[in-house]
């Protein structure tokens, strides 16, 4: 073979070879999804092996470290869904009314102000927002209810909940102001054009236009709410045993017991912290659901409107 | 032609876009269920002009506006005029159609509710009926009334449009380039339905089309470079224009 | 927009509606709750920026008090004896019991009597903050006298920025927490950056965008930006301790764990940077006879870089205020000494700042906001720095 060619093979295997790298790459990022499907799961069964399924799912009685330890989960869902609630009453009035302000009614030169100073909002480390919920909020809303007459917990999901909804308000008036921008003007005009005023135009025609948008938004804010855990670690609270319906009281989130199993005294593979597996895989399935859907309903809205970029 | 009476009379119209003058001292009457043609090379302000009449620039915040427009001895500029109020009488129909991503029925049905024109119920289906009748679809949607207007063709949309335009029962329908944007057969049933509506309404049309201005229009407005070079019938404009400057567009120098 | 006022004479109008005015008024209503929403957000930013200021910045400078101390054989080995009875309660244990270093390091003080500013307890510092303070009412009474005297200053706290973790609140700073956010963060960079920057390679410039494979793996990059980071946490509990048997605790798994983490905002960031290179460029190279690595190595990504270190630069500020993940592995132990590798144990600032805010003492309040500001300047210096790269690299094609 001649020199030419001898070098032509060795470029070529040098472009394969460097090639395959890049794909190895990229696997990686494939790998680590089903990585943590996989550990989750594993450990999960492991668990599942030992305690029973369905009373996870369905039971209210949760006591590791005893003697007949028992791992029923729904005063921990039923708290978590609270303290969700909570946070996204607040962030979604918010998010999308400041999303509306923004891209319906505020000027140019107020827009690009303020909408840096929410990203700050957003970029705000999660145990920042927890020292505050703890130190600030918590106690400011017990000693309110006291002079109200009410007793409030130290712990009470509206501290928690309150915090985490601030944290969220970001995420949803982000995506909304993109979508409710993105709604093609010609609406507007044509709305406009038969006698209806901003408000209308922007409450009956914009606003229906951008539903799609507008709940995949509020799926994304759930979908970080139900997976936050510094803000509920540092103000939540521990008793995994409550039911209650009133957020002035103190109630746990699967994140918090996620760490309670793994931060404390037991062996590794005891049920008392492999539960911690079982949590984590409710958490995964259900962040998982939220976000696919949430992507798919960004989907049909981009087709509708022909957007290149969102 | 008996001229009839003065609908719109617009005297001394100016318009700035920040420091660009726009519409240079416009004086212009258009008359009564005719339909009046704006003509004039891409960026003549015709489109412009036609959006003062209805107060749409009023949402272009660099827009500033001096003259006046009278329509039935009132100007619609006075300070004690609504601008929403002026939407209802003077009534648009856009370039692209766009109808409201909601049934038919209800497209046509949300802005006399919101008015208040009609009540609820048997009083708005008289109301959509006879507006699509008017718009010479009712035929093809009365059996869809609840399907989305975007599942309409494009020429069917914009008649969509112009009958949820005179559901609000203004005096003016202004229209721009209504057709451009559809096809041949589609621009015919269109330009049928303006000569019918032309009965009941005052028509102000922009068309970047000469035929169809020849075809269709009672009178003719040549504008080029925010001027009103030209006003009058449009035979005569196209057969017998006065000024030079219509003489070149209508036969092509430029455009 | 012309203004609107109500007329009075409505024959003459031909435009006056009765009904527009309750339009109009829903209309104001509307818009005023819109700009409500945007003012609240923007209040709990000031409201929540202007506490952590005001817990925080008291940490900055602490209690000092000016006492005799007398070093000799006896003093150094029963430390409290080095100053006189009446103010033992109000000086720190701790700067008590650092003497006898301080003497072995520096010998000609040893059997003299001098005059030195001693480091305050934490409760005389509270005192001195009007914060929440327990000091029995005799040794109060020599803490008035020493006031009344000048003998108690506030100085800078370098403790603050020059110590570790301290169970003892006067004597605790950041230090560890520093070395160990360092340290780890370089474990994440060196992981997260070339496998990144790898992925969005190959997604940008070798993959065939239709395939279903690429498909397949944007997919997974996609959820892996969304899955919450406690599950990461677990994943690096499962893999990196059980399974690989690395240290618990060390930056080498805190580091891996956040890496994994950081992948998709580089290479989210790294594919737009890459994409926004024209095919122009690309076209040229090629049409000079270069292969595509060459294309891509020497042309493409070089006019990419600015874009790729400003995604690196806030995946990398991202990753510093993580806590749940590290905490799952270990992260929060109590770390006095600065970890000198990436297997000792450590910790980082945000799980300092979580341990501290766990703490009983009234003095941690204080350090612990402390220690969010120097996390924020940090945060908001690297952003600021990633937009400042952004705007300067920006080229416009």
């Amino acid at each position: 073979m001649s020199h030419f060619q001898n070098k032509q093979k060795s470029i070529q295997l040098k472009e394969d070879i460097i090639k395959y790298l890049l794909i190895s790459a990229a696997g990686i990022s494939v790998l680590t999804t089903f990585g943590i499907l996989f550990s989750i799961l594993f450990e999960a069964i492991d668990f599942f092996s030992l305690k029973s399924f369905t009373y996870f799912l369905t039971g209210n009685e949760w006591s590791p470290g005893t003697a007949n330890s028992k791992f029923g989960a729904s005063a921990i869902f039923a708290g978590t869904f609270m303290i969700t609630f909570i946070a996204i009453a607040i962030a979604l009035p918010i998010g999308v009314f400041s999303a509306i302000y923004m891209s319906e009614y505020a000027s140019d030169k107020v827009r690009s102000t303020v909408k840096p100073l929410l990203e700050i909002l957003a970029g705000i480390p999660t145990v920042v927002y927890g020292f505050f919920a703890a130190i600030t909020v918590a106690p400011f809303i017990v000693s309110v209810c006291d002079s109200l007459g009410v007793s409030a917990s130290y712990n009470s999901a509206l501290a928690a909940g309150v915090v985490m909804g601030i944290m969220i308000i970001p995420v949803i008036s982000s995506l909304s102001d993109d979508v409710i921008s993105a709604v093609p003007d010609s609406l507007r005009k044509g709305s406009l054009a038969l006698g209806m005023t901003q408000a209308e135009t922007i409450k009956d025609i914009v606003l229906p236009s951008a539903m799609p948008g507008i709940i995949s938004a509020t799926l994304l804010g759930i979908s970080k709410a139900l997976g936050e855990t510094m803000i509920v670690v540092m103000a939540a609270g521990m008793n995994a045993n409550k039911f209650s319906i009133n957020p002035l009281e103190d109630m746990t989130t699967v994140t918090v017991q996620i760490v309670a199993a793994l931060t404390g005294d037991f062996e590794f593979d005891s049920p008392d912290t492999l539960s911690a597996f079982a949590l984590g895989l409710v958490l995964f399935v259900v962040t998982l659901t939220l976000n696919i859907v949430s992507v798919m309903l960004i989907k049909k809205f981009k087709e509708k409107y022909k957007m290149s970029s969102l | 032609m008996k001229k009839n009476d003065v609908k719109i009379d617009v005297k001394k119209l100016n318009l700035w876009y920040g420091s660009k003058q726009a519409l240079q001292d416009l004086n212009i009457e258009i008359y009564e269920n005719q339909i009046t043609a704006l003509i004039g090379p891409s960026g003549c302000g015709k489109s412009t002009f036609l959006r003062c009449l209805n107060r749409m620039n009023d949402l272009v915040s660099s827009a500033k506006i001096e003259g006046e427009v009278v329509i039935d001895s009132k100007n619609i500029y006075d300070k004690d005029v609504d601008e929403v109020s002026v939407r209802k009488r003077i009534g648009m129909v856009f370039q692209q159609p766009n109808p409201f991503p909601k049934s038919i029925y209800e497209n046509v049905a949300y802005a006399p509710l919101k008015h208040g024109l009609v009540s609820k119920g048997k009083e708005c289906d008289a109301l959509v009926e006879k507006s699509l009748r008017s718009a010479g679809i009712w035929e093809e949607v009365k059996d869809i009334l609840t399907q989305p207007g975007t599942s309409l063709s494009g020429g069917q949309q914009q008649r969509l449009c112009i009958a949820r335009t005179i559901a609000v029962k203004p005096d003016v329908i202004l229209m721009d380039e209504p057709t451009s944007a559809l096809d041949p057969i589609s621009t015919e049933k269109i330009e049928a339905l303006m000569l019918e509506l032309k009965k009941d309404y005052t028509i102000v049309t922009v068309t970047h089309n000469m035929q169809q201005a020849a075809r269709i229009a009672d009178m003719t407005a040549f504008f080029h470079l925010g001027d009103l070079v030209e006003y009058d019938e449009t035979e005569t404009i196209f057969l017998n224009p006065t000024k030079q400057k219509t003489e070149d567009y209508i036969t092509g120098r430029f455009g | 927009m012309a203004n609107f006022t109500p007329i009075k004479k409505k024959e003459k109008n031909i435009f006056y509606d009765p009904n527009l005015s309750k339009r109009h008024a829903k209309a104001k209503i509307f818009k005023g709750i819109a700009i409500s929403a945007l003012i609240m957000s923007l209040l709990f930013l000031f409201i929540f920026l202007s506490d952590m200021v005001n817990k925080g910045v008291g940490a900055f400078k602490q209690t000092y008090i000016q006492v005799e101390v007398t070093y000799n054989a006896k003093t150094l080995k029963d430390t409290r004896q080095l100053i006189e009875r009446k103010y033992r309660t109000l000086i720190s244990r701790a700067w008590l019991r650092d003497i006898p270093r301080l003497v072995k390091e520096n010998p000609e003080l040893m059997n003299t009597t001098q005059v030195v500013w001693a480091l305050a307890d934490d409760q005389v510092d509270m005192y001195m903050k009007n914060q929440y303070y327990k000091i029995r009412p005799k040794h109060k009474a020599t803490l008035l006298e020493l006031i009344e005297n000048n003998r108690v200053e506030k100085h800078f706290n370098t403790i603050f920025f020059t110590k570790g973790d301290s169970k003892i609140a006067e004597n605790s700073g950041i230090l560890s927490a520093m070395i160990g956010t360092i340290l780890t963060l370089l474990v994440t960079m060196a992981v997260a950056f070339p496998i990144g920057v790898a992925t969005a390679v190959y997604l940008e410039e070798f993959a065939d965008p239709n395939s279903k494979l690429s498909s397949f793996i944007e997919i997974n990059i996609n959820n892996l930006a969304a899955i919450p980071s406690i599950l990461f946490g677990l994943l690096g509990l499962a893999i990196f301790i059980n399974l690989f048997g690395m240290p618990r605790s060390s930056a080498l798994v805190g580091g891996l764990t956040l890496a994994l983490m950081t992948l998709p905002i580089i290479i989210v960031s790294s594919r737009a940077a890459l994409r926004s290179v024209p095919a122009s460029i690309r076209q040229a190279g090629y049409g000079l006879g270069l292969t595509k690595i060459q294309v891509v190595r020497d042309h493409v990504l070089p006019l990419a870089f600015p874009g790729v270190m400003t995604g690196s630069i806030i995946g990398l500020a991202q990753a510093m205020g993580e806590t749940a993940p590290l905490i799952i592995v270990g992260m929060i132990a109590f770390i006095p000494d600065s970890p000198t590798s990436i297997l000792d144990a450590a910790t980082v600032m945000p799980a300092q700042i979580f341990t501290w805010a766990g703490m009983p003492e009234v003095a941690y309040i204080e350090r612990t906001a402390a220690g969010i500001l120097v996390l924020l300047s940090v945060l908001i210096s690297f952003n600021a720095f990633a937009v400042y790269l952004r705007k300067k690299f920006e080229v416009k094609w």
